[in-house]
């Protein structure tokens, strides 16, 4: 990467106590971004995705555990008081949910919603933050955004409630922006369109994005890197092309397989990946894909691999049988 | 020209949907769900059903087993008429036909144990005999790559998503049903687990020899299990035809947006610019003539002024549309 990352996690671990033990949620992770960039952030339900983003927005559990440093623009968001941080998120700092329905106020309307970020932040007054809203609706794309500052959340499809959820986190400008999964609730052709939108007005705003998501189709053609979670860690981290080029880690190129393709005939069998991710409460000493991973050796069930540079930049991966290496499996 | 009916290759129909109406009545408003759809599935077919999220597919799905009656039209299962059924009668008759639903977790009573929920129905049907209904339980979970020894007597919240799907699967089995529909059943699953479901529903079908109708937004699992696809636009059949042909030349504008709408995890094929205009219209006012028109860029003057039939556009491929993509218009 070029230039000073704009975020950077660093050995970031978030354990949370539950009535069956400490579960490690997030598990020793390094990331960065940089202004401009998009970095993806794949995993399945369970794998500390949604936990790390809500580490970096501090927005974690009251009782989860968080160590390690989550540095954004020269702060250490970790250490920051509320009020500070308060003032950063919204700001510089902005998220988009998956359910916009959840995420909206459902008794105010958008207008409300809107103005009142754009206030509080930027200090406009009255006219010049509803000038600003029209204009911010009207951006993401929704048609009559005069008439719909007096809506509420339930007036709107789910795809135009995203877009306000959009709109809303796009209001002050923002240097980084979250999107947690942010069209898993919206069909295919809605999930295309915010997609692009979101594209789009990243590349105008130079801002940087984190998109996390469990499809790796929704991350191949919009991020610059690709960060792959399993239970906890990251197990891989690749510019997109080298990920799904030159993937390293087993559990990469067993989830690519596991997707149906369209361009596959019918009456396929899938490659599906035997057994299930380890319970987050009861960690393995070894790999945790080891016990579904079709290339583990004895190393692999007594040791946790490190994450280690492969030979493009960039490119690192946690694994004692790398694919296409002569320690790992040729394929 | 005669309207035709959707054929598939076989004649030997299992499911044919003649018609259907399905309306919801909202306040003093009517919710258009399924208008005037005919299908026909043939014995040991896989039918695909696709479409986004209030497009009428669960409905179809519901009215074909009559959790839903429908407002016109006929629904045939070997011959017979399940509209005109009723109490007893369509009872035995909805032993051949059993559904899995997308949420498995949600669809098992947290309460019950494993074993109990399995032979639920087999007491319902009248399976007396205690020992056979064991012996049947603990075959079908078996089946479905459980351990019957450990899951008999466990609650359904000791299992994960997948685990739970597998149970729901081996209670659609436990009856030895002939059709099964299934609706988004993966689309709630993970997908290192989705692989195994599916995976799991060929093999079950292959084994019990099972017809089935599988409902879901996604195509690309749609296409990987089914032998025909059909696609459903608010309330209405807009393209049916056979799986690979139908990816590989869509004649409905529809079917085109919803397979370049599929992202392709491969970094090199570069997203196409969403042209879907626009989002679905309420299915409590649909528009005129053909329902697709206000967010179709082929539509003109004639789509909304005439509904357009399902047509035959290529061999075995019907489309609804006054300008099919492929096919002389």
């Amino acid at each position: 990467m070029t230039g000073p990352a704009l975020l950077s996690v660093e050995d970031v671990s978030v354990n949370l106590p539950t009535p069956r033990g400490n579960l490690r949620a997030v598990d020793r992770v390094d990331l960065s971004v940089g202004a401009g960039r998009t970095l993806g952030i794949v995993g399945e339900s369970g794998c500390g995705k949604t936990m790390l983003s809500r580490a970096i927005l501090q927005l974690l559990p009251k009782k989860a555990m968080l160590s390690g440093r989550v540095m954004f623009d020269g702060e250490d968001l970790v250490r920051l008081d509320r009020e500070r941080l308060r003032k950063l998120r919204g700001r510089s700092l902005a998220v988009v949910f998956q359910d916009p329905m959840t995420s909206l106020n459902p008794v105010l309307t958008i207008g409300t919603q809107l103005i009142e970020t754009l206030q509080e932040h930027l200090e406009l007054d009255g006219v010049a933050a509803k000038m600003r809203s029209i204009e911010l609706l009207a951006a993401v794309g929704i048609p009559a955004p005069e008439q719909r500052l007096a809506q509420y959340p339930h007036q709107l499809s789910g795809g135009m409630r995203q877009r306000v959820a959009i709109a809303i986190a796009l209001s002050c400008e923002p240097k980084l922006l979250i999107a947690d999964e942010p069209t898993t609730a919206l069909d295919v052709t809605i999930q295309a369109q915010i997609l692009d939108l979101l594209a789009r007005e990243q590349r105008r705003r130079h801002m940087a994005m984190i998109i996390i998501t469990h499809d790796l189709g929704v991350v191949a053609g919009r991020t610059d890197e690709v960060a792959v979670m399993y239970a906890g860690r990251v197990v891989e981290r690749a510019p997109t092309p080298d990920l799904f080029k030159k993937m390293r880690m087993p559990y990469t190129e067993a989830l690519l397989a596991a997707i149906p393709k369209i361009d596959a005939k019918p009456h396929t069998p899938l490659p599906a990946i035997s057994g299930r991710p380890p319970d987050p409460t009861r960690p393995l000493k070894g790999c945790s894909f080891s016990p579904r991973c079709k290339y583990a050796w004895a190393q692999c069930q007594i040791e946790k691999p490190r994450l280690e540079d492969a030979d493009s930049p960039g490119h690192q991966y946690a694994c004692f049988r790398p694919l296409n290496t002569t320690a790992g499996a040729l394929t | 020209m005669m309207p035709s009916v959707p054929q598939s290759v076989s004649s030997d129909f299992l499911l044919r949907v003649k018609n259907l109406v399905v309306e919801y009545p909202l306040g003093n408003k009517t919710v258009h769900a399924v208008s005037d759809v005919s299908l026909d599935i043939a014995r040991g077919e896989t039918l695909g059903l696709v479409g986004e999220s209030g497009c009428g597919k669960s409905t179809l799905g519901r009215a074909v087993m009559q959790l839903r009656r429908p407002v016109s039209g006929k629904v045939l299962f070997d011959g017979q008429d399940l509209t005109t059924m009723q109490g007893d009668t369509l009872r035995r008759m909805r032993r051949r036909v059993q559904l899995i639903f997308q949420d498995p977790i949600a669809s098992l009573n947290p309460r019950r144990r494993i074993g109990d929920i399995i032979a639920e129905p087999l007491i319902i049907s009248g399976v007396k005999d205690s020992k056979k209904r064991e012996q049947l339980v603990h075959d079908v979970l078996a089946a479905v790559g459980l351990d019957p020894q450990l899951v008999i007597g466990r609650l359904p919240h000791e299992f994960s998503g997948g685990q739970c799907q597998r149970i729901c699967i081996a209670r659609a089995l436990v009856l030895n049903p002939e059709f099964i529909i299934c609706d988004e059943p993966v689309s709630a699953l993970d997908v290192s687990i989705r692989a195994q479901i599916l995976n799991l529903l060929e093999e079950m079908k292959a084994r019990y020899g099972l017809t089935l109708l599988f409902i879901a937004h996604d195509l690309a699992v749609v296409k990987a299990v089914s032998d025909r696809v059909a696609v459903m636009y608010l309330g209405r059949l807009c393209e049916v035809g056979p799986s690979e042909q139908l990816f590989a030349q869509p004649a409905h504008p529809y079917t085109a947006l919803l397979i370049e709408a599929i992202p392709v995890p491969d970094p090199d094929v570069r997203p196409a610019e969403s042209v879907a205009v626009g989002e679905p219209p309420s299915p409590i006012a649909p528009p005129s003539g053909c329902r697709f028109r206000t967010r179709c860029p082929r539509a003109d003057q004639r789509c909304s002024d005439e509904v357009p039939e399902l047509r035959e556009v290529a061999p075995a491929q019907f489309a609804a549309c006054h300008h099919p993509l492929i096919g002389a218009a």
